[in-house]
């Protein structure tokens, strides 16, 4: 081997041979790559199902909550937007306030307390204005997301997204 | 430097230098049939691609009432679902396949013989249980074929007397196949078969690592000089790894061009469907216990099932004992009966089979 390589010739022969090798290695490695991403894929696909499913619901615009026009002043509605709950509040003074119950602290569900009028998370203790969503006091960094509530007629109440 | 370091740190509590001495003087023998070598760990391939399969249908699979509606969702509405379904049951009958290939290699190669009696036995074992896999699992899509496969299935150890019933309605979870069947089947598919396979299968491979791989009597009969081998690592785990590929590939091929197919969901009050019959791997017993009972007159039917299960019973105990009766392990002793037995062994199974599947139409 070391007696050969001092030939220029056979350097020259030698190196193109190390250029083949690496060029095999390099095919190799990107044919095992693609074998293994062709085996990966269906399996992320289908374990992620549920997932797309759910990206699927939350684009939905708008739901009609049927016969929830009879709910009674001072009183809450739990209800599914997509995949999250949201509250659908009836106010003392008739008017009507639909937002998100998710936290914005740590993904709780929220729920309205009538005698206080205020939107209170159990889990930290956040509290939320029952009119804007606004974040009030505890730990909750950001508003509650208002939605918009389209109409309130004779078979129910819409809401869709703000 | 810093890779042999954590390596020595490992090494100094694990030991991992035995194990690299251990596999460095592991060798395989290489003659005329060194083929067949391969083929017990195809069938452990299969088998691990069940196990991963198996878990992936288990994160939507419901048994119990549920059962068809979740099979249905896997099959057509989660992404490629029906890829894995698929490749769970065709990797099914290509495990079993490996492993009947595996067996009849081991005993015309006369493998069973001293010191590998425990081998022959641990690895029927585990071929039983493989079937009980294989019957379990069949049902819980519980379509119209599931259904019917296993109604006729546990019919046939309820003509054995006294226990067969019991047997049967403790199986069934009582005397209909329907949801309580589905749960307890999925409970035996799912936790208590493969509580007792892995132990078994764990045993089965340790031994195999004790005693290396037998040679058949020919080359057993060669003075040790004349004798070939090859080191296990890593001349045959590459052969072997690259046997494991063409298996993913072959599988990979029948999942994704013939897909499992899920027939309409069960209906009790619904008349079996025109050419039912069961897996493959349980139509030779199914067909042997049909042709037993066609030679006794209708009115000694019940007779002739005895008769039947009697026979088949017996053939499998000759099988089990061979170990024990055709054990001379003097060189060159080719133990000619037991060929002959394994020979009839293979022709009765295919001649039923093929049977089995003309007379279907």
């Amino acid at each position: 081997m070391s007696e050969e390589t001092k030939l220029p010739a056979n350097i020259v022969e030698e190196s193109g041979e190390r250029n083949t090798r690496r060029a095999f290695l390099a095919a190799a490695g990107v044919a095992g790559a693609a074998y293994i991403a062709a085996l990966a894929y269906p399996i992320y696909r289908y374990l992620a199902s549920p997932e797309e499913m759910a990206m699927n619901a939350t684009q939905i615009k708008e739901v009609t909550l049927k016969d929830a026009q009879k709910q009674p002043k001072g009183s809450v509605l739990m209800f599914k937007f997509g995949t999250a709950p949201a509250l659908l509040i009836h106010h003392l003074d008739d008017s009507w306030i639909a937002l998100t119950a998710v936290c914005t602290h740590l993904g709780c569900t929220v729920q309205y307390e009538v005698q206080a009028d205020r939107i209170h998370c159990a889990c930290h203790g956040g509290v939320y204005n029952a009119y804007t969503g606004a974040n009030v006091s505890g730990p909750p960094p950001r508003p509650l997301k208002l939605f918009k509530v389209v109409s309130v007629n004779e078979s129910g109440v819409v809401i869709s997204r703000a | 430097m810093t890779a042999k370091r954590i390596y020595d740190w490992v090494d100094e509590r694990l030991g991992l230098s035995e194990l690299v001495a251990f596999a460095r003087h592991k060798t395989v023998p290489v003659h005329s049939q060194s083929f067949w070598y391969y083929w017990g760990g195809i069938s452990l391939f299969f088998f691990l691609v069940q196990c991963f399969t198996g878990v992936l249908l288990l994160v939507y699979y419901r048994p119990g009432a549920e059962a068809y509606e979740s099979v249905r969702q896997i099959t057509f509405v989660m992404h490629f679902g029906w890829l894995i379904r698929s490749a769970h049951a065709w990797s099914a009958s290509l495990m079993i396949f490996s492993v009947f290939t595996h067996m009849f290699s081991v005993f015309f190669m006369k493998a069973y013989r001293k010191p590998r009696e425990f081998g022959w036995l641990s690895g029927l074992a585990l071929l039983g249980l493989a079937l009980g896999f294989g019957f379990s699992g069949y049902l819980l899509p519980m379509d119209e074929l599931s259904y019917f496969a296993t109604k006729v299935g546990l019919e046939i150890p309820s003509s054995i007397p006294w226990i067969g019933a019991i047997a049967a309605n403790l199986l069934r979870g009582g005397p209909d196949v329907g949801e309580f069947t589905v749960q307890r089947f999925f409970a035996l598919h799912v936790v208590v078969l493969p509580a007792i396979f892995l132990p078994l299968l764990g045993f089965h491979l340790w031994l195999v690592q004790r005693h290396g791989n037998a040679t058949p009597p020919r080359e057993e009969a060669k003075p040790a000089a004349e004798r070939k081998t090859m080191p296990f690592f890593p001349n045959f785990m590459r052969k072997d790894l690259a046997m494991w590929l063409i298996s993913l590939n072959i599988l990979a091929l029948l999942a994704s061009v013939f897909p499992w197919s899920l027939g309409k969901p069960y209906d009790p009050l619904a008349p079996a469907p025109l050419g039912i019959h069961p897996e493959w791997y349980f139509m030779s017993p199914f067909e042997m216990l049909k042709l037993v009972g066609m030679v006794f007159s209708s009115k000694y039917a019940a007779l002739g099932e005895a008769v039947g299960i009697a026979l088949f019973t017996t053939g499998i105990v000759l099988w089990v004992l061979i170990p024990f009766y055709d054990n001379t392990r003097e060189s060159g002793q080719r133990g000619r009966a037991a060929n002959y037995f394994g020979l009839l062994v293979i022709f009765a199974l295919l001649f039923t089979t093929i049977v089995g599947y003309w007379t279907i139409r």
